[in-house]
């Protein structure tokens, strides 16, 4: 259960992050970019230096100590974020290199393995693009059919179609846990009990999930759930695929290599156990040992304490925004994480992405990866001001204030 | 801020603001459309081209930001009547002025009214914006008609 009175020191959590001290065009850096990626605080920095400095060297080969040291610290990173996710089982957790990959994996491996021609797998109309074109790509490998719930003009899955479009046909049903674009939070449990009820296997892209709320992947009950480390101020480069035990080790493996093998000879190779097969190649050692640190940071300020925070700044920006007049908000879910995508009636987003620049306030312009809620909205790109833990209710003013600006420049 | 006074000049502001030659030319004998994937801008523009290779007429449309609507806008004032190949010359000479080093004085003698870009070699962001016209209307040229009628 949440705890609604947990509390987040924010102005603690601002000096973790050493960007935060730095100047954007000579103005106080004011940062709403996080949900295309996360700045990174001290400890993770630190992580991934000391185990450079001190720590570093192949796993899962050497026999000598420094070696042995680098692949526990390593597994230990695996176990952090099977902790995290609830998972029963560290080896239901593979690395990849992001939240891409782990959907290409799953399409390349348990996809091509499984679908026949006639197959249905099913959207949303809110997916990110890495979780709309691994599938096409799937079907036209396949002759698999892709299917697409659509979306309310509030930016809501509309749930009567969704399940219309459930059917013994369906195979796979993968959808975003968090929208990028218009923070709409989908109901996973529910979601994926109604795939379930089908004989679907469910895939859930939690890339904008796991920095903002607690995810138990158990509870939800999903077969796959993804997400990428530096969105959750880890670096970039590593991924994360939790698959459950019995489906990965049906799987086919993805690519081949070292590391994966079991054995080798020239007439056949046997592959390593889950997770390894999944896992060719030298991975991204530093990298996967950094979003452990992560995990731990995340951790340690508590998800609770993240969420009410970033609850706060969601009203108050919403409350503020919504009273900039030419400003309409797109995306207006009831349940919603703290993105807020908006359009002006007298300036383009990349026009006010520029100005507001020029404020020190870093926020995205375009369609966000996602062309076709875009479409929807009939908006060729949106605004997005993301917030997350060192984020204050001073940056919302400043961005509000940045907007007259633009006004005042435009009219 | 007069990094942004450079870049949102009043002429610009005013032809983002009225547009000129906006809209579809009936009797266009080549077009062509242009898209810049990364920010959703897109224009289609229009071209009647006499028989001795001059821009009789040119009306471009579409949707953009500030600089590329306003691009697109002073664009078409300056080609129109112009020579193919003076349109090539004036190509590179916009590209130059939008392009060029940050330290070096931007020359735009020859560009007229359109020397107000040269504030967007401050913003290299920005330079998608400001040469997605010139781009379509690259394209456009290299039609010939008959492809042109086909689409």
């Amino acid at each position: 259960m949440s705890d609604a009175t947990a509390r987040l020191d924010v102005e603690r959590v601002r000096k973790d992050f050493p960007v935060l001290a730095t100047k954007a065009n000579g103005k106080d850096l004011v940062f709403l970019d996080s949900a295309a990626s996360a700045q990174k605080p001290n400890a993770v920095i630190d992580a991934i230096a000391e185990h450079q400095r001190t720590g570093y060297a192949n796993i899962h080969r050497g026999v000598y100590q420094l070696s042995q040291r680098s692949t526990e610290a390593f597994e230990d990173a695996r176990a952090k974020t099977a902790r995290f996710l609830s998972a029963a089982d560290p080896r239901e957790i593979v690395f990849t290199r992001n939240a891409t990959e782990a959907i290409n994996l799953v399409a390349q491996t348990w996809g091509r393995s499984q679908l026949q021609p006639g197959d249905e797998i099913l959207i949303t109309e809110m997916e990110h693009h890495a979780n709309i074109v691994p599938w096409q790509m799937l079907c036209e490998a396949t002759g698999a059919v892709l299917r697409v719930a659509p979306i309310d003009d509030e930016g809501v899955l509309r749930s009567d179609a969704f399940g219309e479009l459930l059917s013994s046909r369906t195979r796979l049903v993968a959808f975003t846990h968090v929208s990028n674009a218009l923070g709409t939070i989908n109901p996973a449990r529910e979601l994926t009990a109604q795939a379930h009820a089908h004989g679907a296997v469910v895939l859930i892209d939690g890339a904008q999930a796991v920095p903002h709320m607690a995810v138990d992947v158990c509870e939800i009950g999903c077969d796959f759930y993804v997400f990428t480390g530096h969105k959750l101020f880890g670096p970039s480069g590593v991924g994360v695929l939790y698959g459950k035990l019995a489906l990965l080790e049906a799987m086919p493996p993805y690519q081949g290599g070292g590391d994966m093998i079991e054995t080798v000879t020239f007439e056949k190779t046997t592959y390593a156990p889950v997770p390894h097969k999944f896992e060719a190649g030298t991975p991204d050692i530093s990298g996967v040992i950094g979003l452990g640190a992560a995990i731990d940071y995340v951790t340690a300020l508590g998800l609770d304490a993240i969420a009410n925070h970033e609850r706060e700044l969601l009203e108050y920006a919403t409350k503020r925004l919504a009273a900039v007049p030419g400003l309409t908000i797109i995306g207006k879910a009831t349940h919603k994480a703290a993105v807020v995508s908006f359009v002006l009636d007298f300036a383009h987003p990349h026009d006010i992405g520029t100005i507001l620049d020029q404020e020190g306030i870093a926020l995205r312009t375009g369609h966000h990866c996602a062309q076709p809620i875009m479409e929807h909205f009939k908006v060729p790109a949106t605004a997005r001001a993301s917030f997350s833990i060192y984020n204050t209710f001073e940056d919302v003013d400043r961005l509000v204030e940045a907007i007259e600006g633009v006004r005042e420049l435009f009219t | 801020m007069q990094e942004l006074r450079e870049l949102y000049q009043t002429v610009i502001l005013d032809h983002n603001k009225a547009p000129r030659n906006f809209g579809p030319l009936e009797d266009a004998n080549r077009e062509a459309d242009g898209h810049n994937p990364l920010c959703g801008d897109r224009l289609t523009v229009y071209l009647r081209v006499d028989d001795e290779d001059r821009i009789a007429d040119v009306r471009f449309e579409g949707a953009g930001c500030a600089i590329s609507t306003a691009s697109a806008s002073l664009m078409t004032e300056h080609v129109k009547g112009q020579r193919l190949e003076e349109v090539a010359v004036d190509f590179d000479r916009f590209h130059e002025l939008v392009t060029g080093p940050v330290n070096e004085a931007p020359n735009a003698e020859e560009l007229g009214k359109l020397a107000v870009f040269a504030g967007v070699r401050e913003f290299p962001m920005r330079v998608k914006c400001a040469t997605l016209s010139w781009h379509t209307l690259q394209a456009a040229i290299g039609q010939t008609p008959e492809t042109a009628k086909t689409e």
